[in-house]
């Protein structure tokens, strides 16, 4: 964070085009060379690519969030994971007898629930009494559950080896990412709510249980996306890799390359999930920018600077606090919904916290809290290193235990090499945190 | 005897296991709510700590039960709780030089220092998947119960069975002892009154003349031992598996800012507070209700919430309380 540190050392404006430069031909060499460190297959450098973009997204989303404000989400899980339901219920076919099933009666419940809530907020803002407002929600909950329970019995009893969930819209997968916004945005809007304007952890410990609750949701309920029984054949937005095999045109166009069909088909497919995300990223950075360069930029920067002197010059801390958490939860939730369209597959049980949380705030710290160029290096390469160290640790820990004797602790070693990532993570965060807290690509 | 029935099903189901849940959960949130008081920030590495803690203690348990060393009916862990102790408290103390020092003395703003403990999370997890792996472990040796089922039944003559598993009755003994002997430290001791001295305002107490850096390092110490029971405890009476460290996290976190941060009798009734809803939420009362009342036909488990779901219960509680009373409900430090 920008108080943590004045600007002492001033850097040069090629830094950044160095950096990026960098990181291109670690790609290239991934793409190109075959060794012990890199894979020379451009499909690999292409995989990491694509998940590397992805990443950048959500770290945009937390540097907004972090890199404005101040505020600390931990609950980053949970807002992809909310932003991976929208291609689910958007851009799936519909389930036959799903809706006639119980589709009315799942309604009536969700609307039950949120009337219950509202219901309650109106009850104690007017009487002040917490026994009317307990009243209130234990008659809501009832009710809730009187129309909840066998609508979602009925609809998971519907063909439940293949479907079971309340199915989709059937509308374009490249919609859904707007939706998987709305959500994530909705989300956000009620953590924000409740836990702003009170001491910064607590708005930590807030988005951690969020974060939880929202995978343990997707985990459980089965009709919303089958739950644990995984969602496959999400659509995709590009060509698929066989039918560009069985394209006579495509095969002799790749062969005019060099490239057997098999290989330049996936290549092919993640050059155009590429594009799509670069598109994206780039609207994204455009937006940012000008709002940050904007009088509300500003203004945020201001309030995370000296919260007190931007309250007496009369700016609402909280509500805006409230905008840009909401701002940046919903870009993170467009990347979860990018995120499910890639694979092709929504599987509750891959949102470990680990991974999609504290993974991204590396990515943040390290490239540069408050600069969206820093949060686009900073996601890449942290997503390239992690990847590579799964490749690279058991050769670095293979090279260290040469020398030892074969035993159960050197076998114990080079079992635990996967874990040293964590650790290996870990410290760069509190060394990047310590040693360099503007990152690679300082705050302007 | 139908009512007698339906108390010891809840005694059995209800009431025992979440009191020794809810043990286990203040010990962990008094660890949390000292380190809150002292350094003043959330230390979200303390179910970590736990983890490192229990790991540590179930190596060295290992260890004794290879050369055969035994606590006859006790868990073998209990005699290698005080060496997983200070093991913990050293590497605790190393974090605290390596990472926390620094941004004291910098006065960074809290959230750093919550963002560093986050780092120091990620390392104390790799250690501990590096030091045990991530598969789960069960490390209970000893008695398995106090009473069981079969001989609480022909003892009764009732129909319902009431088992104590020796691991409950454990835990609850070891947390009281704990309890009573940190408050005697905290009110009683020079220490300890120095730490409460620091805790309630930091200028006045240097003025006064406490070492700062010596609260500190006691606070680091509490901390990390409190953390080692708490996880060890929780290890014998479920299993040991270090994700599951992560996620008690947040009823640990919920039950610290419902007693009020910093307030360490508030942790302990949050911790209980937390511990119950949690049970009692997530049990499915058919059978009690069965018993209280049979003439009336309930359709389902009547189960309030399905247990997948018992994290959203302290997160309730959680926003409940900051919606209401954001200082927690012993008044703790400032919003």
């Amino acid at each position: 964070m920008a108080t943590n540190r004045q600007a002492t050392t001033s850097y040069s404006r090629w830094r950044a085009l160095i950096l990026f430069a960098v990181l291109a031909i670690l790609f290239v060499l991934e793409g190109t060379v075959r060794n012990a460190m890199f894979s020379g297959s451009w499909n690999t450098s292409l995989a990491i690519l694509n998940m590397g973009l992805l990443s950048a997204i959500t770290a945009l989303g937390v540097n907004m969030q972090w890199g404005y404000a101040g505020l600390f989400n931990v609950g980053v899980v949970g807002f992809l994971a909310m932003g991976a339901l929208a291609p689910v219920l958007v851009s799936l076919p519909p389930v036959e007898g799903a809706w006639s099933a119980g589709g009315t009666r799942l309604m009536l419940a969700l609307l039950m629930g949120l009337g219950t809530l509202a219901l309650a907020k109106l009850a104690w803002s007017r009487s002040r009494s917490g026994i009317v407002t307990a009243i209130v929600l234990i008659a809501g909950f009832v009710a809730y559950r009187w129309l909840f329970d066998p609508a979602v019995t009925a609809i998971e009893a519907n063909n439940p080896a293949r479907h079971g969930n309340i199915g989709g819209l059937g509308l374009p997968v490249l919609l859904s990412w707007v939706v998987g916004g709305v959500f994530a945005a909705i989300a956000a809007w009620g953590i924000g709510k409740v836990a702003l304007g009170l001491r910064s952890d607590y708005l930590a410990i807030a988005t951690l249980g969020i974060g939880e609750i929202i995978v343990a949701v997707l985990k459980n309920e089965d009709w919303l996306a089958r739950g644990v029984k995984n969602i496959t054949s999400i659509p995709r937005p590009v060509a698929a890799e066989i039918d560009l095999q069985n394209n006579p045109d495509f095969v002799s166009f790749a062969a005019g390359w060099g490239f057997d069909a098999a290989e330049a088909s996936g290549i092919w497919v993640k050059l155009s999930y590429m594009s799509l995300f670069l598109v994206v990223l780039l609207v994204l950075i455009l937006l940012a920018e000008l709002a940050l360069n904007s009088p509300w930029g500003r203004m945020m920067r201001a309030i995370r600077d000296n919260e007190t002197a931007a309250e007496a010059m009369g700016k609402d801390v909280t509500r805006r606090h409230l905008q840009v958490f909401i701002l940046g939860s919903a870009v993170i939730g467009i990347a979860g919904a990018m995120m499910v369209t890639l694979d092709g597959l929504l599987a509750p049980t891959s949102y470990n916290p680990l991974r999609y949380t504290f993974l991204i705030w590396v990515m943040v710290i390290v490239g540069g809290s408050g600069n969206n160029w820093g949060a686009v290096l900073g996601a890449v390469t942290i997503w390239f290193l992690w990847i590579k160290a799964e490749v690279w640790g058991p050769a670095l820990i293979a090279l260290l235990t040469g020398p030892m004797a074969a035993g159960p602790v050197k076998a114990h070693l080079l079992d635990s090499a996967p874990h040293m990532r964590f650790i290996a993570m870990g410290l760069v965060l509190l060394l990047v945190l310590r040693f360099a807290p503007r990152g690679l690509l300082p705050e302007k | 005897m139908d009512i007698l029935n339906a108390l010891v099903v809840f005694l059995n189901f209800v009431f025992i296991p979440a009191a020794a849940y809810g043990a286990q959960l203040a010990l962990g949130a008094l660890g949390v709510t000292l380190i809150y008081g002292i350094l003043r920030f959330s230390n979200f590495a303390h179910g970590d700590t736990m983890a490192f803690g229990t790991a540590i203690v179930i190596i060295l348990t290992w260890g004794l039960q290879a050369i055969g060393i035994s606590a006859g009916p006790l868990p073998t862990a209990l005699i290698a709780l005080p060496f997983g102790i200070a093991l913990t408290a050293i590497l605790v103390l190393g974090t605290d030089r390596a990472v926390y020092r620094f941004y004291r003395r910098q006065k960074a703003a809290p959230i750093i220092l919550v963002m560093a403990s986050v780092g120091v999370m990620f390392v104390m997890n790799g250690l501990t998947r590096l030091l045990i792996g991530v598969d789960e472990y069960r490390f209970d040796d000893g008695a398995r119960f106090i009473v069981d089922v079969r001989s609480f039944r022909e003892m009764t003559g009732l129909t319902e069975g009431l088992a104590l598993r020796s691991t409950q009755a454990l835990t609850l003994v070891v947390a009281v002892l704990v309890v009573i002997a940190l408050f005697w430290f905290l009110n009683r001791t020079k220490s300890g009154k120095a730490m409460r001295a620091y805790s309630d305002n930091e200028d006045l107490a240097l003025l006064s003349g406490i070492d700062p850096e010596r609260v500190v390092r006691l606070t680091w110490i509490i901390a990390a031992g409190l953390a080692t029971i708490a996880g060890t405890l929780y290890g014998l009476d479920k299993s040991f598996k270090a994700f599951n460290y992560f996620q008690i996290l947040l009823p640990i976190f919920a039950a610290a800012i419902v007693g009020g941060l910093g307030n360490p009798v508030g942790a302990i009734a949050g911790g209980f507070l937390v511990a119950f809803s949690e049970v009692a939420v997530t049990y499915p009362w058919v059978k009690v209700v069965g018993y209280v009342a049979p003439w009336y036909e309930p359709g389902g488990l009547m189960q309030l919430l399905g247990t997948e779901y018992k994290f959203a219960v302290s997160f309730v509680i959680l926003i409940v309380v900051l919606l209401f009373r954001p200082t927690g409900l012993f008044r703790g430090k400032s919003v």
